[in-house]
């Protein structure tokens, strides 16, 4: 239970391997982790991230050894995988659909932590690690969607890659070394299958420094306050969590399974049946749904250089977010107005979605600039200032006390939000 | 100078030249690691291609492939050139005359690299608001000349190096 106390493995075995190196204290030290009893279900989904990326992993594995990377063949690879390869369809299907899910559950994990304020101090570090597997999983899954070399991999590379021709002087040099050739051809192709494969192993890396840094301060939770570890307000990883993160994986998984094995296209793009052509663009060219508020940026901007430095400055600024909060008090349970706000900011996110998949004319465009304006407004001037500005609600002297005194002891509550 | 003086700056001289050879030996790995993304050798070995353009006739266009990019040549009618150099530079974005888009003596033949020049899609031909090309993936509207008129892309469609090898052959590159 206690994590303090120094682990002594039990078999002589045990200790022998423990003197040279120290598993069995780590796997103890996972085991006991002093975890916050309070911990919601949106603090489950760490736990399914882990999921998503070895499924992603295992099934890619296993498609690398039938797709074979090369423009001419590889359309026809994939089919054959779909056709002639043992359980290929099925295979495949959760690779296409795991990456979907696996941005589904790491927009609930963001979100959560931006509503919690995870990200604050002593959380930071945490918090950029993650921006960091988020900026690797984007570059994997465009490069996976390219593999396919169906019409919308192919249009879609090239829409993304002469991203990079906007920067100045350099910009045409760039894209042509990005390609290898003078248009998206066989040598991008395979430069990307060969990124697709590493990139992955990254994220496991950093999945590994992202939980280390989790456990030097020790997870936040809803009512975002400090709390002595271990004490009343902890419990140990295993079973509490591990049993709860289970259930809801399971949970997960049934959405998953119903994607995969009742509506496997309805995330993907017809176009992508149809070979690629260099010749002819598809007329309406989208990307994969959890790009699309960035995309809705990019063209919200009328000027080339423009659309692509919002765009990126979209993500970039969520580096900065843990110094534009000025905010002490982390959760938004106690914060009115940053909550309003916070629920403004989900919508106009999905809202940059989904005008994102419409024609970039009319109202959509319009709609398109308002979002684009708001989103940025949200964290360079809304942040700073209702944390200065907010009166925010008491808060709880510990997770015990509101919790077992059947409402909050508003006595017991600590009236200076100042220090928490 | 004490001799503790002299040391320090022999090991200073030391340490400066080892990391400059050692910053010299990196950037000799690393460049080639880098380099080798560039196009290869079999890449640009594709850059000329010549096109039979006899059986083109006055304000059709062909498409032909060049370096993995399409390339239209369109043939123009004179009414279609007086249009394009008819219109006032004040009205491009990126002006440019019909004249340096085309070659001397041959200015029906307007050739010109099929992509727009925002992201790269292939605009279709005979679309848009000035009866020249559009392109479907941002809305950029070309003129007759390939020149940028509206939307988000920010130059002409690239002309090409091109020559006429005899009256009824282009070779591009």
């Amino acid at each position: 239970m206690s994590g303090h106390e120094e682990y002594k493995p039990k078999s002589k075995a045990g200790k022998w391997l423990n003197d040279r190196l120290p598993l069995l204290t780590l796997g103890a030290h996972l085991t006991d982790y002093p975890t916050p009893k309070n911990l919601n279900y949106w603090w489950t989904f760490g736990g399914i991230l882990t999921f998503c990326l070895l499924t992603q992993i295992i099934t890619g594995i296993v498609l690398a050894m039938h797709y074979v990377a090369h423009a001419d063949l590889a359309f026809a690879s994939v089919e054959h995988i779909m056709r002639d390869v043992n359980y290929g369809w099925l295979i495949r299907y959760i690779h296409s659909n795991g990456a979907s899910m696996f941005f589904l559950a790491v927009y609930i994990h963001i979100f959560r932590s931006l509503f919690y304020g995870s990200y604050k101090s002593p959380r930071e570090v945490i918090w950029i690690i993650g921006l960091m597997i988020y900026l690797l999983m984007m570059a994997a899954a465009f490069m996976g969607y390219v593999l396919p070399w169906g019409q919308m991999s192919f249009w879609g590379a090239t829409v993304i890659t002469n991203l990079f021709s906007a920067i100045p002087l350099v910009g045409d040099s760039i894209t042509t070394w990005l390609w290898g050739a003078y248009s998206v051809d066989n040598p991008t192709l395979t430069r990307f299958f060969s990124l697709h494969y590493l990139i992955p192993f990254l994220i496991l890396g950093l999945v590994v420094l992202h939980i280390w840094a989790l456990h030097v301060p020790g997870n936040n939770n809803p009512v975002g306050i400090d709390i002595k570890k271990p004490s009343k307000d902890t419990v140990p990883f295993h079973p509490y969590i591990t049993i709860k993160d289970a259930f809801a994986l399971l949970l997960f998984m049934i959405v998953f399974a119903g994607f995969v094995f009742f509506t496997p296209n309805v995330l993907g793009h017809s176009d992508n049946y149809i070979p690629a052509n260099p010749l002819v663009t598809p007329a309406h060219i989208v990307p994969e749904w959890y790009l699309l508020p960035f995309y809705a940026i990019l063209r919200s901007v009328p000027d080339k250089l423009g659309g692509v430095i919002l765009m990126f400055g979209a993500i970039f600024i969520l580096f900065v977010l843990p110094w534009l909060d000025t905010s002490k008090v982390r959760s938004a349970v106690f914060r009115p107005i940053y909550r309003q706000f916070y629920w403004i900011f989900v919508i106009d996110v999905l809202m940059l979605g989904y005008v994102g998949a419409m024609p970039a004319e009319g109202i959509y465009l319009v709609l398109a600039r308002v979002g684009t304006i708001y989103y940025f407004l949200h964290f360079i001037v809304v942040m700073p200032l209702v944390g200065l500005f907010e009166k925010t609600e008491p808060i709880p002297m510990s997770i015990s006390e509101p919790v077992l005194g059947g409402g909050a002891e508003l006595s017991l509550a600590k009236k200076d939000n100042g220090k928490i | 100078m004490s001799k503790e003086e002299k040391n320090v700056k022999r090991r200073d001289f030391l340490f400066t030249a080892s990391y400059t050879v050692g910053a010299v030996g990196l950037g000799a790995v690393v460049w080639p690691l880098i380099d080798q993304m560039n196009p290869d050798k079999a890449q640009q070995a594709l850059a000329t291609t010549e096109v039979d353009i006899s059986q083109v006739e006055p304000g059709k266009s062909i498409t032909v492939l060049w370096r993995g990019k399409p390339v239209f040549l369109k043939r123009r009618t004179q009414d279609e050139i007086a249009e394009a150099r008819a219109v006032s530079m004040d009205d491009l974005p990126d002006p440019q005359k019909d004249e340096e888009r085309v070659k001397e003596g041959k200015d029906e033949w307007l050739v010109m690299l099929g992509v727009c020049t925002h992201l790269g899609c292939v605009p279709l031909k005979d679309k848009g608001d000035y009866k020249g090309w559009f392109c479907p993936c941002h809305g950029s509207h070309y003129d007759l000349s390939g020149r940028i008129r509206k939307g988000p892309a920010p130059k002409n469609m690239e002309i090409p190096k091109f020559e006429f090898v005899d009256n009824n052959t282009i070779k591009i590159g």
